[in-house]
């Protein structure tokens, strides 16, 4: 093969920081969504989590606030290559939302104000790996990054990450979300840079 | 990385069906075959891509760059060329801004040479898509921050190569005269019927009819469509103003569900 883009250097390489593949460092904080930034209210915001029987259970924003809140600071991975080191945020664990939860379902699809779903699988949301996050670096986190809650799963390309989030749908069977449908990964780890289907 | 498996055989007219939601497949080395000044500081390059799949107006693809000692970068840049069919070797064209101190954008500008090689994968995005076939008769509003104009331009280029009469209007923000890419083929496209409104942010040329100063809610209104009529909406830049415009049209009444976004980088213009 002839050589690939000659006198390309690049930059100087991050040294000592994990780095997934094809990603780098940004200081920044890009976003991507693909319409318009919705505007939620937290009087009319609600939280709904709908198991694969039907079951549903309800969380308004007071009921959100009084939950044990995590400080969780991670690094996150958006698929478009940017990659951002020791982010804070505050918020309610999953395992805290999902405790009294009775499913046996192994997905989850996450559904947004505005009409935006992603599929997440249920490993991925439990242990330790998800918030719902309100507060970004000490101050509400802003409607451009999915305020008034989003949903934070570091471990994965941060569209799975759902901006808005306002449902949480278990279901024993992998469905395709919004992204997912248009060739996105249905996993999305960034160490194993799935980006698109068949990755 | 897997390869797509591409259904069908050889060349056909239009992209393949099924290209909205395929796969994008795994990298092919592609040779740069021209390039020219698009602006002072942007330049379109064109490339041989062997065994396109064909993509559609508005779509993106990755480009790889490889250091000697193997670090690479990747960087998505949206398609300009007219959307495609599945061909043995397709000219695909991408214009590429330049960032001050980007890692990237200025190797692609000043260094890249006619004959050299990269490695291409796409196309990618099949949401912020425009195809004569779909979307025939539905008027369009394009709005641009940019080099946002890009994939905007892909559209205009299926739309004439359709020979489409589709209501095209487009609302295109720079910073200065000489920012403008694709100058003389956009006021070739008003013969066609296309309806353009440039606004300028920093410095306006001493014929226009506006101070330079960022879009306005009037002027989005003056230059769009009235929302009643549910054109569909493209709005392609810098986070900042991808942001600021579709807020503006929503507020002007549109559906949000009509109104597609692309958003470029972090830069707030
Ligand atoms: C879907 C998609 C399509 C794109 N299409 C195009 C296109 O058609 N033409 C094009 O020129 N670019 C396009 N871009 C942007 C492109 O991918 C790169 O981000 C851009 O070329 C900068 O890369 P770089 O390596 O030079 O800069 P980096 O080294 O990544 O960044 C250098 C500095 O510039 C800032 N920066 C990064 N991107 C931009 C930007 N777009 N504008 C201003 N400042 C920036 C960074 O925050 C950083 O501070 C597209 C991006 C996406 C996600």
């Amino acid at each position: 093969m002839s050589t690939l883009t000659p006198g390309f250097q690049g930059r100087p390489r991050p040294q000592g920081v994990a780095l997934p593949p094809g990603q780098y460092v940004e200081a920044g904080f890009p976003v991507l969504s693909a319409g318009p930034t919705p505007r939620v209210d937290t009087n009319t915001w609600r939280l709904d989590v709908v198991t694969e029987s039907g079951d549903t259970r309800s969380w308004t924003w007071p009921d959100l606030m009084a939950l044990p809140q995590d400080e969780p600071t991670v690094d996150i991975h958006c698929v478009t290559r940017w990659s951002k080191f020791g982010t804070t945020w505050r918020g309610v664990s999953l395992d805290t939302l999902l405790a009294d939860v009775e499913s046996t379902a192994d997905f989850a699809m996450i559904g947004s104000y505005g009409g935006y779903t992603t599929n997440v699988p249920v490993a991925e949301l439990l242990g330790g790996k998800a918030w719902v996050v309100h507060t970004f670096d000490g101050a509400p986190l802003h409607p451009v990054h999915g305020g008034p809650a989003r949903l934070l799963v570091p471990g994965l390309y941060f569209w799975k990450s759902a901006k808005w989030v306002n449902r949480i749908t278990l279901l024993p069977m992998d469905e395709q979300g919004f992204w997912e449908r248009l060739g996105y990964h249905d996993l999305g780890d960034p160490w194993r840079e799935q980006r698109y289907q068949g990755d | 990385m897997t390869e797509a498996t591409v259904p069908g055989t050889g060349t056909d007219a239009g992209p393949r069906l099924g290209a909205r939601y395929a796969m994008p497949s795994g990298w092919r080395v592609a040779t740069l075959v021209d390039a020219r000044a698009e602006s002072r500081t942007a330049r379109t390059l064109v490339l041989d891509v062997p065994d396109w799949p064909g993509h559609l107006a508005g779509q993106h693809l990755d480009l790889r760059l490889t250091a000697p000692d193997g670090y690479t970068a990747e960087r998505s840049y949206s398609i300009a060329s007219a959307a495609s069919g599945t061909a043995p070797s397709v000219r695909v064209e991408i214009t590429v801004q330049r960032v001050p101190g980007g890692e990237v954008s200025g190797y692609l500008t000043d260094a890249f040479a006619v004959g050299d090689a990269i490695e291409v994968r796409g196309p990618v995005g099949g949401w912020f898509v425009w195809s004569p076939v779909h979307d025939a008769g539905r008027p369009v509003l394009l709005a641009a921050g940019g080099s946002g104009v890009v994939p905007l331009v892909s559209m205009l280029r299926t739309r004439r190569d359709a020979g489409d009469r589709t209501p095209f209007r487009l609302v295109y923000s720079v910073r200065r005269p000489e920012d403008r890419l694709y100058v003389d083929e956009l006021a070739r496209r008003a013969e066609d019927g296309l309806e353009a409104n440039v606004a300028f942010t920093r410095a306006a040329p001493l014929d226009a009819r506006r101070a330079p100063g960022r879009l306005t809610l009037a002027e989005l209104g003056a230059w769009g469509w009235p929302a009643d009529i549910e054109p569909a909406c493209f709005v392609c830049g810098p986070t900042g103003f991808v942001e600021a415009v579709s807020r503006t049209l929503v507020a002007l009444g549109h559906d949000p569900a009509c109104v597609k976004t692309e958003r470029f980088g972090p830069a707030v213009d």
